[in-house]
């Protein structure tokens, strides 16, 4: 069990619902590595890039023509809050993915501003990530990676990229801006794998 | 954005508290021997772990004040209201107790002492930790880059480090400048918020090896740093840190 903290008896505000070590919030912090991106949606365009070189690419009116869904999860940030059932709206990367040829595992995904984050492709297909563009019913606020983020709740909420802007695929895997920082290269929170080597 | 390569396992290790500072009403800072610590670059942040006795925990994550100088390292608590972890490590800790601790993390949020150029810090109330560490291995390091702090508090009560920071400006290579935002002391007029005109007046102008690092609660840091590169700063040289909720409507 380790050491114990003298005089700590501990809150117990975490409920069986929360990955270990984390914390319930009903703010939304904001954690971003430089100032935020304040992207106009007619500027926005979004991209997938095979590894063979062959790109699809959606403007903001191609992309709001694609059929949404309701989204409503659990997300968990490697600094410890957890939301409990966040509201989304978004475009599911399997319907991104619908035209797209690809045998690669792997996955880079590119913001405006620089950011970076590596996914396995596995963890965004079936029903489990999307391109969102709406939070609790208005449009996601720049601070929030608006216009449009990649939300992949099952993973640290570092892997849902803000202000996304295009995903690259390949073979080998490659590590993104936190990961390459000492961050987890997956980042399962049941796991809790925070930081490189957990 | 300029990569790091910084991966290898962390760990657990316990440390003693060694000496606790009263730095204003509701921050403290506690000193730290940690036989087995790493090193590690200004900036940097660790994960502080409590275990209750009957095995239950909670963890935080904490920015380190001091420079790496090979003997202790300095964490500066600042009480969180309703918090679980930081009334522990205000209140309840004492010299003498063990503390368990992994790190360092981040490499991003950091400055290293033979980075060229000058460095331009932006702190809001606690905010100013990481940066302190920066100015610290800038003395200890005795490097000669120009660098700059720019400290937004609510009022001279509020001021962390104010001794050590006094000292500090005297040097020839750091400027410091404090704002108050609510009460500021006798013969200091201005009461106001870090704009545009303060930062013209105060804070580096753009340039091509000038590093900005910007640290405090959310609404600080999304104002500095939309101000920042409104005046022409590249986004990519500004460094931000940012605690606590938006402030905006939930």
């Amino acid at each position: 069990m380790g050491i114990v903290s003298p005089g700590f008896t501990g809150r117990r505000r975490s409920g069986t619902e929360l990955p270990p070590g984390q914390y319930l919030t009903r703010d939304f912090p904001v954690l971003s590595a430089g100032p935020t991106p304040h992207i106009q949606p007619e500027h926005w365009e979004f991209s997938i890039a095979t590894e063979s070189g062959e790109v699809h690419k959606w403007d903001w009116p191609a992309f709001l023509k694609l059929p949404a869904e309701e989204i409503t999860r659990d997300i968990h940030c490697v600094t410890r809050w957890s939301k409990l059932e966040s509201e989304w709206k978004g475009v599911s990367l399997d319907t991104l993915f619908a035209d797209v040829e690809t045998s690669a595992d792997f996955v880079m995904a590119h913001s405006y501003g620089g950011y970076t984050t590596n996914l396995p492709l596995d963890d965004l297909l079936d029903g489990q990530a999307w391109i969102a563009y709406e939070f609790e019913g208005d449009p996601l606020g720049a601070e929030h990676g608006g216009p449009a983020r990649l939300l992949v709740p099952h993973l640290y909420f570092w892997k849902s990229a803000k202000w996304v802007r295009g995903l690259v695929l390949s073979d080998a895997e490659d590590l993104g801006f936190w990961e390459t920082a000492g961050y987890h290269e997956y980042g399962d929170p049941w796991k809790e794998q925070r930081y490189a080597g957990d | 954005m300029e990569r790091t390569a910084v991966r290898r396992r962390l760990t657990w290790q316990a440390g003693t508290v060694t000496e606790i500072r009263e730095e204003t009403a509701t921050a403290r800072t506690i000193v730290l021997d940690l036989p087995d610590w790493p090193g590690h670059l200004a900036g940097q942040h660790l994960d502080v772990r409590l275990t209750a006795p009957d095995g239950y925990r909670a963890s935080r994550s904490y920015s380190i004040a001091s420079a790496w100088t090979g003997s202790t390292i300095e964490l500066t608590v600042e009480q969180v209201p309703d918090g679980e972890v930081s009334p522990y490590l205000v209140d309840v800790l004492k010299v003498g107790d063990p503390l368990e601790v992994r790190g360092p993390v981040g490499g991003w949020f950091v400055w290293r002492p033979d980075s060229a150029g000058p460095i331009q810090l932006i702190g809001g109330g606690s905010g100013v930790v990481p940066l302190m560490a920066m100015l610290r291995e800038h003395a200890h390091a005795s490097s000669t880059a120009p660098a700059r702090l720019l400290y937004s508090v609510r009022r001279p009560t509020s001021v962390i480090y104010a001794a050590d920071l006094k000292k500090l400006a005297m040097s020839d290579d750091v400027d410091l400048t404090f704002v108050y935002t609510r009460e500021a002391p006798p013969g200091e007029p201005r009461v106001g918020r870090v704009d545009a005109e303060l930062l013209a007046a105060k804070a580096f102008a753009p340039t091509d090896d000038l590093t900005t690092y910007v640290c405090g609660p959310t609404p600080f840091v999304e104002a500095v740093a939309d101000l920042l590169v409104a005046a022409g700063h590249d986004p990519a040289r500004v460094r931000t840190e940012r605690f606590g909720p938006t402030g905006g409507p939930r």
